[in-house]
């Protein structure tokens, strides 16, 4: 049965219940028991999905689990750019035994090599990007969570290992608070649709002078 | 007036790889005296006890920012105002361009940046070198 499905019958549920309160002479107790029964399974059924859903399992452990992936690329790349550096350097300490000519079409190469280890920096920022992003999910869900397991008491229990709300309550926050000011301005890497080049950032300082 | 190609520059940005880079650039431009900083709160202890000719800084730094160094640096009572004062940063978007104008930042260079780029900047803020 699907959510929004589930949804919908609680809403009609408690319309149909509180309209037969309200007119008292349509008002049968059987029929009332009947409403609430329906929708005592139709919230069963919701904690039911819930807990097997493992909900705490994202923020016990699929989420950790991803940014630990995550920084370790980081931590990869880098070192792999260090490398590829190290060598940059050795073959520059060598230049100077060739000609001119030479040593000038080698550094250019060279020079191309750092203009791309610039590659790290970026995919590190943008994966720092991606980790604040699941970071906040984390505390979000851990919240949804706390809220869940306060209003429905002893939900997850049967739901296995690594299951439990407690897991999911764990660094618990009351979800994250927009930037403000300068704070705002720190973005990191845009998507290409949303940064401006080069030429338009020059164009835009020139147009202060 | 030609540029001093002995002259301190700073060079700013919490990682590692870009400050390699940035340094290896400048020393093929002929800048060997180069320092580092990773974040704004270090180059600004640097910039209080050395004279540099150029700074070149991130801007997306922790604890202090790239911006923040910016306005420190410009403040009214900092010996150091003037100093010249270029941000090579992944910030792209118009409002971080204005901010950083508005501080006082001498130009602007998004990354990824090739050599030929910077190099246009530093000549555009220092001069001919």
């Amino acid at each position: 049965m699907s959510n929004s499905y589930q949804k919908e019958q609680v809403v009609h549920i408690v319309n149909s219940v509180l309209e037969k309160v309200r007119s008292s002479s349509e008002i049968s107790k059987e029929a009332i028991y009947q409403e609430l029964e329906e929708l005592k399974r139709i919230i069963d059924d919701a904690r039911s999905g819930i807990g097997s859903a493992q909900a705490g399992d994202i923020t016990g452990k699929h989420i950790p689990t991803a940014t630990d992936e995550l920084d370790a690329v980081v931590e990869a790349t880098a070192e792999a750019t260090g490398s590829i550096m190290d060598a940059c350097e050795a073959i520059e300490g060598h230049v100077s035994s060739l000609d001119a000519e030479q040593q000038g079409k080698v550094m250019d190469e060279i020079t191309k090599i750092y203009e791309a280890c610039t590659f790290q920096d970026i995919t590190g920022q943008r994966i720092t990007k991606v980790v604040r992003a699941l970071r906040d999910i984390e505390s979000k869900v851990s919240h949804l969570l706390t809220v869940l397991g306060e209003k429905l008491p002893g939900l997850g229990e049967d739901s296995g290992e690594g299951a439990t709300l407690a897991a999911g309550q764990q660094g618990t926050q009351q979800g994250s608070v927009e930037p403000q000011g300068d704070e705002a301005l720190l973005n990191g890497p845009q998507m290409a649709d949303e940064a401006i080049s080069q030429d338009d950032i020059d164009k835009l300082l020139a147009s202060f002078d | 007036m030609s540029v001093d190609k002995n002259m301190n520059v700073l060079i700013v940005d919490d990682y590692s790889t870009m400050l390699r880079i940035i340094k290896n650039l400048l020393k093929q431009l002929g800048f060997n005296n180069v320092d580092e900083a990773t974040d704004g709160s270090m180059a600004l202890e640097k910039v209080q006890n050395k004279s540099y000719g150029l700074i070149i800084s991130d801007w997306n730094m922790e604890p202090m920012t790239g911006l923040e160094l910016l306005k420190q640096v410009r403040g009214a009572d900092a010996d150091y105002k003037d100093t010249p004062f270029i941000m090579v940063t992944a910030e792209s978007k118009t409002e971080n361009v204005v901010a950083a104008k508005q501080a006082g930042v001498n130009n602007y260079v998004v990354k990824p940046f090739n050599a030929e780029t910077l190099k246009t900047k530093m000549v555009a803020v220092l001069g001919e070198f």
